[in-house]
């Protein structure tokens, strides 16, 4: 059956994004995603397992997490517990595995869509470690001798915030896409979609503002969606006058989380 | 039946193995490529790039090939030859050419006007703004200045005159721009070498052996300790500050910010002098008598582990470099710039030359310093590009 994503109903995604998505799809490839912080990138995943009728299984990576994490975990102190306390089953190791999310992915009957967010946060050996794994799509736990094999081949999607380098080996394994960040009209689209009451004259201020202060050269930290659709809420909240919007900016310090930019804010003011 | 434009992405110093071409024959083969040229330029982005510094690299090889291929062979030899062979040089500056600009064309409207000059012209034009011609600033021709125009014949001599006029959305994503201080922090992240064998750390406790072991020996506490991994690189910054660098000081202070800031190191000195090193080096940029450091006292203390990293344009008069120096005070002749420098080098085994300013292609008066150094020391060019090759560098002798 051919699976094709063309957004969701809470997710805008650009042509070009849906097509990666597809591509990754088709070739069985891990989708690789990258883009600004607030771009959706972890958003994607949900969006693209609700668009397909797929169960989403997310693997948060930390700057600790190692890649056996992933598969599974031999809960020795447990079975050590049990042996003293004379429980039943200590001689079946199996009843101590705990299969990590990618072993979850593999082990499910039916197909699952994987989020592996971040991996850029931890190790720099980590992405080497789940090559095989990712090509072969299965694992091997020497405890039990057993080779956990994927039923269905998940789909694989891995964000990146570049904080490192990833490994040229993974990355040749991966569907490449880089979410640019939104420009205006699919701003408007997005913001429709969280906000769907909003006043229009509001939003068309609004916008006006943000992507004036996202142009400011000084700017360090610039303000992202999330923010944006935050700051539309307090907007409409505070029954802020739309034509003030982009004179004085009120309540600039949910759009702009650092004090050094709150002050080339102000110094930028007209 | 691609295989050219393969090549062509390799030679454009696009680094796409067979491993990947294969894979987009596989996704061409299965109609990802829906049969469109936008649809095959996104299966290519998604399939053969890794990064978004690529790009605006890969837009510019995709215009050249699928935009060039119609063109070749298609204009008359005489053309051609009036274009490569222009008789008459009007040795016009690129502010005159500037001045001469007219409104900005989209490519569709500069490639029918092509057409259409094609079918009319008969003679040679050089520095008019209608012809094919060189040295004016029509749309089309070369060796003038007009940007979002169409090269025709001769090579790329004003970068404006590009022959490829894309969007170039990309281009803040060029590794070799220079960009802001994140991403030299993240170049100086590639300087890291973990270790678990810094002396001076404490020991820390190994949870996860201390519970296998112990689990082992069936609930016999076994307690294992282990070194933690730190980053055991030593970095020593030798900034130039001061003339020619002022232009640079904003770089020079966003690449001292992302050392500082970046705190990865395990220790991280930094000193300035001004065009080139002599007998002392300073702790200050202001370069005060009292931040005075002999230059002799910092090749004692510091040892040929530290990564030496020297920041300057090393355009200075030739004299600054090659004359010996002279002791005023004590009234003696000192070493030349070019021997201390020679010194320094032969002390720090990992070292290498940021420079903000681009090698010459011609050393004039003051490049032929920079050219002459460029030979002492491995220079880089101080852009994240740069700075990112440079760590490679300094990571291995």
């Amino acid at each position: 059956m051919e699976q094709r994503f063309t957004g969701g109903n809470e997710y805008v995604a650009s042509a070009e994004l849906m097509n990666a998505v597809n591509i990754a799809i088709t070739l069985q490839k891990p989708l690789l995603v990258k883009g600004e912080p607030g771009t959706g990138k972890t958003m994607l995943a949900q969006a693209v397992a609700d668009a397909l009728g797929k169960r989403l299984i997310i693997w948060n990576v930390k700057s600790t997490t190692k890649a056996q994490d992933g598969l599974y975990v031999y809960d020795v102190v447990q079975r050590l517990y049990d042996s003293q306390f004379g429980g039943h089953g200590v001689d079946d190791i199996s009843r101590y595995i705990k299969l990590g999310k990618l072993g979850e992915a593999f082990a499910a009957e039916e197909q699952v869509v994987l989020l592996i967010d971040e991996i850029d946060k931890a190790d720099l050996e980590f992405p080497n470690d789940l090559l095989w794994e990712l090509d072969q799509m299965e694992f091997y736990i020497p405890e039990t001798r057993e080779t956990v094999r994927a039923r269905q081949r998940p789909i694989v999607i891995i964000t990146s915030n570049a904080e490192k380098e990833l490994p040229d080996a993974f990355l040749r394994r991966c569907v490449f896409h880089y979410i640019e960040f939104p420009d205006r009209e699919q701003m408007e689209r997005i913001v429709r979609v969280h906000l769907p009451d909003i006043e229009e004259a509001l939003v068309e201020q609004a916008l006006e503002a943000f992507y004036w202060l996202r142009g400011l050269r000084d700017i360090e930290k610039k303000p992202s969606t999330s923010e944006l659709v935050d700051w539309l809420r307090a907007l409409a909240a505070g029954g802020v006058d739309p034509q003030r919007i982009t004179e004085k900016i009120p309540y600039a310090g949910v759009l702009l989380k650092k004090d050094k930019d709150l002050r080339t804010l102000a110094r930028n003011q007209r | 039946m691609f295989a050219s434009f393969f090549y062509l992405l390799r030679q454009r110093g696009l680094d796409v193995s067979l491993n990947e071409w294969l894979t987009l024959l596989e996704g061409m083969e299965k109609g990802l490529h829906r049969s469109t040229l936008t649809g095959f330029y996104q299966l290519c982005r998604a399939v053969l790039l890794h990064s978004e510094s690529e790009y605006d690299r890969f837009d510019q090889v995709f215009l050249e090939f699928f935009r060039d291929v119609p063109w070749e062979g298609e204009l008359p030899r005489e053309l051609m030859d009036w274009l490569d062979h222009p008789t008459e040089d009007l040795r016009r500056t690129l502010e005159e050419l500037r001045r001469r600009r007219g409104e900005d064309k989209t490519l569709e409207e500069i490639l029918q006007m092509l057409e259409e000059r094609l079918r009319e012209q008969t003679e040679e034009h050089n520095g008019g703004n209608y012809w094919i011609g060189t040295q004016g600033s029509s749309v089309f021709g070369n060796s003038g200045w007009r940007p979002n125009s169409l090269r025709v014949g001769g090579e790329s001599r004003r970068r404006a005159a590009l022959a490829v006029a894309g969007e170039r959305r990309f281009r803040d994503f060029r590794k070799d721009a220079t960009l802001d201080t994140r991403q030299f922090q993240m170049a100086f992240r590639l300087l890291r070498q973990f270790s678990a064998q810094i002396s001076d750390a404490e020991k820390v406790l190994d949870v996860e052996g201390t519970i296998r072991d112990t689990c082992d020996r069936a609930g016999l506490l076994k307690i294992r300790y282990r070194n933690p991994r730190r980053n055991a690189v030593k970095v020593l910054l030798l900034i130039d500050s001061g003339g020619s660098m002022d232009y640079y000081s904003d770089l020079c202070s966003t690449l001292f910010q992302a050392a500082t800031k970046s705190n990865t190191f395990q220790e991280l000195h930094t000193y300035y002098f001004h065009n080139c090193i002599y007998e002392s080096v300073y702790r200050h940029p202001r370069m005060r008598q009292e931040d005075r450091v002999e230059t002799e006292w910092l090749l004692k203390n510091f040892d040929g582990v530290y990564k030496v990293i020297v920041v300057g344009d090393a355009a200075m008069n030739p004299g600054e470099l090659l004359s010996q120096q002279y002791d005023w005070k004590r009234r003696v002749p000192m070493p030349s710039g070019l021997e201390w420098l020679q010194r320094i080098r032969a002390h720090f085994p990992y070292l290498i030359w940021l420079n903000p300013e681009p090698l010459p292609a011609y050393a004039g008066f003051w490049g032929q310093t920079h050219v002459h150094l460029a030979k002492l020391f491995p220079m880089y060019p101080l852009s994240v590009e740069g700075l990112e090759s440079g760590m490679h560098r300094l990571m291995v002798k």
